[in-house]
């Protein structure tokens, strides 16, 4: 049996397509950016990477921005819908088997699934503050990298 | 041909340019429409007091926030949010240039940190009040 260099070449194409894959799932690094956005829900919260609520979620936040976990977060109609569409077309999918999109990213099984090895201390930290506060610990988190490996829990 | 992408780029950078300009203000700007807005809303309105502006930053309006819960008791330092922990730069102008410079921005807080602090929109006395507070430090 003769062995082209084409099948190997294809075969090494597809085992990296195949790792590339399983990598961007598992990194936590997320690059989509808009820049109204990242100034926009950037101000008083890091801006929360789209991924990591569902599209339905994305629409029930953003049609509430006015009590928005007890602050007014209002914008004007024109920004709103821009951050609205950026939102949807890069939210995550679905996770929950929950008719009420869930709006606290804090709430999804996902989240609490991916943080049950932070010590209890840890949430109670004053440095902590809110398990809002992502970048308390995720020190590049602003910046799309919540890889486990750019982790520092302060102590 | 290739004359014309260029052309356009430069006219609309030339537009860009002269639009920002254009909205940009001042502090005094803002000053400004809030007397004459005060004029008409505040019955016997006498000018803007920087001791009454200081008073109602600092606090409490019978909710949780005062404007120094996240701005602290001084304007010309960082603040942090009160709730999240994010840092805010300095709210005083002399501390920060881009303070009270662009009015949709200006609009945009006002409304947001009102409704927070004071369940209301800020009336116009209100808001040069602490506009004449924060343009007098740093002075």
């Amino acid at each position: 049996m003769k062995i082209s260099k084409r099948s190997i070449f294809c075969a090494f194409l597809a085992a990296g397509l195949c790792w590339a894959g399983m990598a961007s799932a598992d990194d936590h690094f997320y690059t989509a950016t808009d820049p109204s956005w990242k100034s926009e829900c950037g101000s008083c919260h890091i801006a929360y990477p789209p991924q990591l609520l569902p599209g339905s979620s994305w629409r029930a936040l953003m049609s509430g921005l006015d009590k928005h976990f007890g602050s007014d977060a209002s914008l004007d109609p024109q920004t709103a819908a821009g951050i609205s569409a950026f939102l949807e077309k890069n939210a995550g999918r679905d996770r929950s088997f929950s008719r009420t999109p869930a709006l606290r990213i804090t709430e999804t099984r996902w989240f609490v699934h991916e943080h049950d090895e932070v010590p209890d201390r840890a949430w109670k930290n004053p440095q902590v503050k809110s398990a809002s506060n992502c970048t308390a610990c995720h020190v590049d988190g602003d910046k799309g990298d919540f890889d486990e490996h750019n982790i520092r829990i302060p102590k | 041909m290739r004359v014309f992408p260029m052309l356009q780029a430069v006219t609309a950078a030339i537009a860009l340019f002269v639009t920002g300009f254009a909205s940009a203000e001042t502090p005094a700007d803002f000053l400004r429409t809030f007397e004459a807005s005060a004029k008409q809303d505040t019955a016997g309105f006498a000018g803007f007091s920087t001791q009454r502006g200081e008073a109602f930053f600092k606090s409490a309006h019978g909710r949780e926030w005062s404007c120094a819960a996240c701005h602290t008791q001084n304007p010309m330092a960082a603040g942090k949010h009160a709730k999240t922990n994010k840092p805010i730069a300095p709210l005083a102008p002399a501390a920060n240039a881009e303070r009270f410079a662009k009015p949709d921005k200006v609009e945009k807080w006002f409304k947001r940190n009102c409704n927070d602090v004071l369940g209301r929109a800020c009336t116009p006395l209100e808001k040069g009040d602490v506009l004449s507070y924060l343009m007098s430090l740093g002075k």
